[in-house]
């Protein structure tokens, strides 16, 4: 067990001694490695911005179901209870005439400031209202089905509405956000095969610089592990610096140009939001990029060091 | 200690190429000190390559300190390589590393604490007298000084067998005995040692067992004796 240590140990201090030695091929593999680390986190703040947008549209969004006035209130709180078992449903208001009226008259305060005064001559326009907020945009059809179910219908005086103008822009935004998550993926991908490509010409090379020195260690006894293991040592080494740098990356952009990145964005990113998410999430975020770049180092070294260091006897 | 039965060697696929090494046959006991005399290119230095696995052998069978290679698999060569001392020509020393750094290199690879290493190196580097030496780099050495090194680094870890491919090779006259006494010395406290030279002085002077290989065979076996092809 002791031996075990000090040999751990020895791998990981030569592994730390190749580093500083191989530096000027260490740039390369770690730039490359920086550019595929910044891409994972810069998409991964956007996804998480766009979906908290969508989230505070979504929020507001309801389908509104309108009673007929021969509809009782023990059925209209039958149909509520009915809407409340479906899985895709948040919540369920329900607002009498009165309540509906009210609430018209506080939303449309600036347009209609009359109203108010026009429902105490002629009696209250406005029916009974089922307000049923969604969990998905998405879900918002299977409600609406619901709805038209014949028995449910017939309950109703006018087809269903969105209560929002804001469906089209939802769409968008879902859709850009898809876009977005889909070409972060795809970047992501090739950015980490170029990045694995590299290091694993720069561990070639490292290995063939130092082939005299494999040579001598394998005559002397050395297992493959001891040789490998200061190559994995150092690839690692690029992941972690790697990461560390593409975290300073980002957290300079928000420093130093948030307001540039806000108008650059077009509106689109909620620069304030993504700022926030980078803050709170800080050491979760490093600690992911850390575990990236370290698998992604780790990996194309191992499988580079199996190419070029088999132990076979002819 | 070193067992060959048989052990025939073949590079490539051309049989009509000839046989690098031809049906061996060879036992070495314990403590022996054995010279394998040949001219270039007899097989000298594919028998050694065999002994250490770097190598394997068309046909026959090796045992050597109990270990079948038969039965050897890949991943267990290191552990046989660090049961045997091995010498060579070139010395095969780490440039950058110094004359302590290079023998201790030896006990590094299989764990041996730092503490246990200051306390053998200066040990061994005394029984190859380079004693005071320990912070030179080999470039700063003569040729027979690194040779004492390279001897010190096989002999480190206390192999049962010193395995020596023309270690004088490279070397003058002087410095060549120097290395010579040094293998003398080694082999007194009771290490086998299998020395391949084609200087005629060194081995007619040792005295020892001579075994001469021609065109990959064994021509001749005999104790105490001198050189003759």
């Amino acid at each position: 067990m002791k031996r075990r240590l000090i040999t751990l140990w020895r791998i990981i201090h030569t592994g730390i001694i190749n580093f500083m030695r191989n530096i000027s091929l260490a740039v390369a593999a770690m730039a490359v490695m920086v550019v595929t680390l910044t891409i994972v986190l810069f998409s991964l703040i956007t996804n998480a911005t766009l979906e908290n947008t969508i989230a505070g549209i979504t929020q507001k969004i309801s389908v509104s179901a309108f009673l007929k006035d021969s509809t009782t209130e023990a059925q209209a709180k039958q149909l509520v209870k009915v809407l409340q078992k479906q899985p895709e449903v948040a919540r369920v208001e329900y607002l009498n005439r009165a309540a509906a009226l009210r609430e018209d008259i506080l939303q449309n305060k600036t347009d209609n400031p009359n109203l108010s005064s026009a429902a105490a001559v002629v009696g209250n326009p406005i029916p009974a209202t089922i307000h049923v907020f969604p969990k998905d945009l998405n879900q918002v059809q299977a409600i609406e089905n619901v709805l038209e179910k014949p028995q449910y219908k017939q309950l109703q005086s006018d087809p269903p509405s969105y209560n929002g103008d804001r469906k089209e822009a939802i769409d968008n935004i879902t859709h850009a956000t898809n876009v977005l998550r889909k070409i972060g993926v795809v970047s992501i991908a090739i950015f980490a095969v170029i990045c694995a490509l590299i290091i694993f010409n720069t561990i070639q090379m490292a290995i063939f610089n130092r082939r005299d020195e494999i040579g001598i260690m394998r005559l002397l006894g050395a297992n493959t592990g001891y040789i490998r293991g200061p190559f994995v040592v150092e690839s690692a080494i690029y992941g972690l610096l790697s990461a560390i740098f593409s975290v300073l990356i980002i957290n300079s952009a928000f420093l130093a140009s948030s307001n540039a990145l806000q108008a650059s964005s077009l509106g689109l990113l909620d620069i304030n939001y993504a700022n926030q998410y980078f803050d709170a999430h800080f050491w979760a975020l490093l600690l992911m990029q850390i575990a990236i770049g370290i698998i992604i180092g780790t990996v194309s070294s191992v499988i580079a060091t199996r190419r070029y260091l088999k132990f076979r006897t002819k | 200690m070193i067992l060959l039965d048989r052990v025939t060697k073949t590079y490539g696929k051309d049989k009509e190429a000839g046989d690098a090494l031809s049906r061996i046959t060879l036992h070495v006991e314990p403590k022996e000190f054995v010279i394998v005399v040949g001219q270039s290119g007899a097989g000298k230095t594919t028998l050694l390559k065999l002994l250490t696995r770097e190598e394997r052998p068309t046909s026959g069978k090796i045992v050597i300190g109990g270990i079948d290679y038969d039965k050897l698999k890949d991943k267990d060569i290191p552990m046989l390589r660090r049961k045997i001392g091995v010498v060579f020509q070139d010395f095969k020393l780490l440039p950058n590393k110094t004359v302590f750094e290079n023998i201790a290199f030896a006990l590094e690879i299989v764990g041996i604490s730092n503490r246990e290493i200051r306390h053998t190196v200066p040990k061994v580097l005394d029984i190859v007298n380079l004693k005071g030496k320990e912070d030179r780099m080999p470039r700063e050495l003569s040729g027979g000084e690194r040779q004492r090194v390279a001897i010190a680094r096989a002999i480190v870890r206390q192999p049962r067998i010193l395995i020596a491919d023309e270690p004088t090779g490279n070397l003058d006259p002087k410095h060549a005995w120097d290395v010579i006494k040094v293998l003398e010395k080694i082999n007194r406290f009771g290490t086998t040692v299998l020395l391949t030279t084609h200087n005629v002085e060194i081995v007619n002077k040792l005295k020892r067992r001579v075994v001469t290989i021609q065109d990959g065979r064994i021509v001749s076996d005999r104790a105490n004796a001198s050189y003759k092809i």
